[in-house]
């Protein structure tokens, strides 16, 4: 099953950057790559939580601002010698507006 | 309108295929129908347009007067004839009628059919904004358009060309061409986005500029102006651009309105199967009216595809279906030659590799997803891209290849088995290494034979590679690696910026500098990185060296900075942010205290704290109240403090002759008087001063990057202490008389820290590295240098004594604070 919610327009998200929002409590962060390419995750660093929509955002990595962790952003697996994975969503943009698949965070909460 | 005399015989047997769309698609479906079976249907063309079918692709060449309009026609007159098609021009379908199976045309006529072929195309998109049907505002898909502009040309003057895709880019070209003076405007911040990365696109910028040609990017037309016609284009932010023609290239839509009103099940396009069939099984549609699997098709590949797939369903066996999928894109953009193939957006466990050649403006980009090859990106030098689209296509592991693939198919082949470290060895002796001083690879092979040259320095000595920029130093040493074996020590290693280059800060910097590098896309093309845009160390460090190179030219990159930079606070354990208003000279007063109360109580702040720095930390802000934060604390006349910066932080002082019996100068008027001047500088590192009135230091100034010690007979300028993760006591940089020259001193300093530190470098350790005596010669010694240093300081100070808490509060980057609010919720699939 999905669930897709309409989190903004094209341009809400720029390129090699990232805006957070919350469903319900959790917080989700969609990002877009230099090459133009969307990424959702749950906003928090395997390591310590940090807000991973605040990294910086380079090739399909970010960079948590906390502690350095370098976070896949097509799998959520942190690289490297870290170890840990952040939840990813299903992203879509469709006629300039960007979708995000938040079921999996109504199924968690149910 | 004109009616093709029927060439042979109709039998009343045959059944009736009418195309709707006498374009590329419609007539190359055609063509490949009679390939099969010539005789199988009664076949009748429809056309809007006057014209035979010609070549949309070769607009281009007849805007820019290569090509008549004669060349460009596919199929001519006597092709319809000759194969015994009916061909009617100049007059569009109207309407279908599917349960009675005919097509009504807008001049009455009825054409009964057995099977239909939709190849209506697409429309260009037109502007929702004022203006748009002004006289000289014109698009670019059909002869009839060429035709307006080129009249326009003859007038010269000046065209806008709104669009940076592929047709915008080939309109400008076309444009400049016949002499008129163009500007391309492009609401991405890359030009051909669907095909071209960043770096591809900033040579293609680079390449447009070169042919005059001036480009736009991220610019939002608002409005076409003009009374009788147009005359100019207005942006979004205000700003206007003159224009005596306007080709807006903004994009296509599949033009599915017929299927539409007949009930034909359309969503971007129309709807189609494998077998290029609709929902009605009589109804057939090809080309970019085409939706299949999701995707539109827009380029010629995949639509010959289509057309040979409708042609099976239709006159074969059907057993040629259409796939969609991977194809490359082979462009000439104004001469120059791009391939765009697969992949090169987000997919699992992706890499990159990338090679750039500065010299030749070429750059390849290459994606792996474990062992296959995804996707290719080549700008400049495109030759090996169908190679490249064979490997994608094939999905076959390329692990053994993986490490040359990037230089081409031929060193590839070449190479295969052979030690792929050493590629350059199996480059041709022609092969260029130091494009600076052309040396080319046999005079380096020959000099190391003939010399016997075992080491860098002896090839730079002897051929002059690498003894210029040495952006080919680790050519030549693979060069001399793969001719001595183990013979060959490479020298010492220099500390590179990151892993995306070779190269270190000091290189880097330079580099900048000496080749006049004013973006980011410049330096990793121009220095050959080798990720397609950077890292989170080197981004940063670009960001500052060009901030610190082009004061007023170069435009922050906000996305290069680190979150505590772009947020302007101090990124907390809990995502919160800490706020540090500046106090200058550790002085503060009622009025700001009671301002900081009222804040902490008003944003429920919960920790408020005095810092090291002589000032006060609110703790725990909200990212989304920090704007109306600093609204409310710049209104008692307080700006940032950059406690979050690689920026000037704080001048601790004491409290000197005002108050204090030993006091020897004014060290708090001082502190305040440097701090005012030097506030808001970016740095490579943090830089803290503080000034002491007397040799008791107070102020702790002898811990500092930079700190003064007052004394009877004036002031000792300290330089390179620190006192966090190392601590050390500053080192003695001069003693001057007076604060004049004291703030010149400490100004000039800093700017050439600015100029000549590695990025993170603190004071400290740049003194470290370049001795303290290297400083003095260059700020003390030399009054001239000293005195161009200050000024450069005050220079750049001009751009960014901007207090970025009030530029907030005023709205500047207001997505960066707000939280995106999902809207509403489509029902469950």
């Amino acid at each position: 099953m999905t669930s897709w919610i309409d989190v903004g327009s094209d341009a809400d998200i720029p390129l090699r950057g990232a805006r957070r929002l919350l469903i319900g409590q959790t917080p989700v962060a969609v990002f877009r790559a230099g090459d133009g390419a969307l990424f959702a995750l749950i906003d928090r660093c395997p390591h310590k939580h940090g807000p991973l929509s605040e990294g910086i955002i380079h090739g399909r990595t970010v960079t948590c601002p906390l502690h350095n962790w370098q976070i896949s952003l097509d799998t959520g697996h942190a690289l490297g010698a870290d170890t840990g994975c952040t939840p990813t969503l299903q992203v879509a943009s469709r006629d300039g507006r960007v979708l995000v698949d938040v079921a999996p965070l109504m199924l968690a909460a149910s | 309108m004109p009616v093709t005399p029927r060439a042979r015989p109709r039998p009343n047997s045959r059944p009736r295929l009418v195309v709707i769309g006498n374009g590329m698609a419609g007539c190359r479906a055609v063509e490949e129908i009679l390939a099969l079976a010539p005789d199988r249907f009664a076949i009748t063309i429809i056309g809007a347009e006057r014209q035979v079918n010609y070549n949309r692709i070769m607009l281009s060449p007849l805007l820019a007067g290569d090509k008549t309009f004669d060349e460009i026609v596919l199929n001519d007159a006597s092709w319809y004839a000759d194969n015994g098609i009916e061909l009617i021009t100049g007059c569009a379908a109207s309407a279908v009628d599917r349960d009675a199976r005919r097509v009504e045309l807008e001049d009455g006529r009825v054409l009964p059919y057995d099977a239909l072929i939709l190849a209506t195309g697409s429309n260009p998109l037109m502007l929702p904004i004022p203006g748009m049907d002004l006289p000289g505002v014109v698009t670019f898909r059909n002869v009839d358009n060429v035709e307006t502009m080129l009249a326009a040309c003859g007038k010269g003057g000046r065209a806008a060309v709104i669009g940076g895709g592929l047709l915008g880019l080939e309109a400008a070209a076309g444009l400049a061409r016949n002499g008129m003076d163009v500007t391309v405007v492009h609401l991405m911040p890359i030009l051909m986005e669907r095909q071209l990365d960043q770096s591809a696109s900033y040579l293609m910028v680079r390449e447009l500029e070169r042919r005059g040609i001036a480009v736009l990017l991220e610019a939002k037309t608002a409005a076409f102006e003009g009374r009788e016609r147009v005359e100019a284009v207005r942006f979004d932010d205000g700003g206007v651009t003159p224009a005596d023609l306007v080709v807006v290239a903004a994009g296509i839509r599949p033009n599915a309105d017929l299927a539409r009103e007949c009930g034909l099940d359309v969503k971007r396009g129309v709807v189609v199967d494998d077998a290029l069939r609709t929902s009605d099984p009589s109804i057939y549609a090809v080309g970019e009216c085409v939706e299949h699997a999701g995707l539109c098709y827009g380029l010629v590949a995949p639509i010959w595809n289509q057309c040979r797939a409708l042609a099976s369903t239709l006159a074969s066996d059907g057993a040629l279906a259409f796939k969609g999928g991977e194809t490359g894109t082979k462009l000439k953009v104004s001469g120059v030659e791009v391939y765009s193939a697969g992949l090169f957006a987000g997919h699992d466990r992706q890499e990159d590799v990338v090679f750039r050649d500065a010299a030749r403006g070429v750059y390849k980009r290459l994606v792996f997803d474990n062992e296959r090859l995804v996707g290719a990106v080549l700008f400049g030098d495109a030759d090996d891209g169908p190679w490249y689209l064979s490997l994608i296509q094939s999905g076959a592991s390329v692990i053994d290849q993986r490490e040359t693939l990037i230089f081409g198919r031929a060193v590839t082949e070449a190479l295969a088995g052979a030690n792929p470290r050493s590629a350059v060895a199996g480059w041709p002796d022609t092969a260029e290494i130091c494009g600076c001083n052309g040396v080319c690879k046999g005079a380096i092979t020959n000099a190391i034979t003939a010399n016997g040259l075992s080491t860098l320095d002896d090839v730079r000595a002897v051929t002059k590679a690498s003894a210029s920029c040495g952006s080919c130093t680790p050519l030549v040493e693979a060069l001399l690696a793969s001719m001595l074996g183990e013979g060959y020590e490479a020298g010492p290693a220099v500390k590179t910026v990151c892993r995306c280059t070779p190269y270190g800060h000091s290189l880097v910097r330079e580099q900048i500098i000496a080749r006049r590098l004013t973006s980011i896309p410049a330096i990793m093309q121009e220095l050959e990185w080798t990720t397609p845009d950077g890292c989170a160390s080197c981004r940063p460090a670009l960001n500052y060296y060009l901030l610190c190179a082009w004061p007023g030219e170069y435009e922050d990159d906000k996305h290069s900075r680190f979150i505590n930079e772009r947020a302007h606070g101090n990124i907390q354990k809990n995502g919160t942010f800490s706020v540090v208003p500046r106090m200058w000279g550790g002085l503060t007063s009622p009025a700001e205290l009671r301002a900081i109360a009222d804040v902490a109580d008003k944003f429920k702040i919960p920790t408020v704290k005095v810092t090291g720095g002589q000032r006060i930390d609110l703790l725990g802000v909200k990212k989304e109240d920090l704007p109306a934060v600093w609204a409310d604390l710049g209104a008692a006349g307080m700006v940032s403090g950059h406690a979050y910066g690689k920026a000037l932080r704080t001048v601790k002082t004491c409290v000197g002759t005002d108050w204090c019996r030993f006091g020897t100068q004014d060290s708090t008027g001082l502190g305040v008087r440097i701090e005012k001047f030097m506030w808001g500088s970016w740095t490579p590192a943090k830089v803290k001063l503080a000034v002491s009135g007397c040799p008791r230091n107070c102020a702790e100034a002898t811990c500092k990057d930079i700190g003064v010690i007052c004394v009877d007979s004036g002031y000792e300028i300290h330089l390179g202490g620190a006192a966090g993760l190392h601590i050390k006591g500053t080192e003695i940089l001069c003693k001057v008389a007076t604060e004049d020259e004291a703030l010149e001193v400490i100004v000039a300093t800093t700017q050439l820290y600015r100029e000549d530190a590695h990025y993170l470098e603190r004071i400290y350790k740049w003194m470290a590295r370049v001795g303290l005596e290297c400083i003095r010669l260059r700020v003390i010694e030399d009054a001239a240098q000293r005195l161009a240093l200050f000024e450069r300081f005050v220079r750049a100070q001009t751009y960014s004594q901007i207090d970025p808490w009030a530029e907030r509060a005023r709205g500047v980057d207001s997505d960066e604070f707000r939280p995106l609010t999902p809207a509403l919720t489509e029902a469950a699939e």
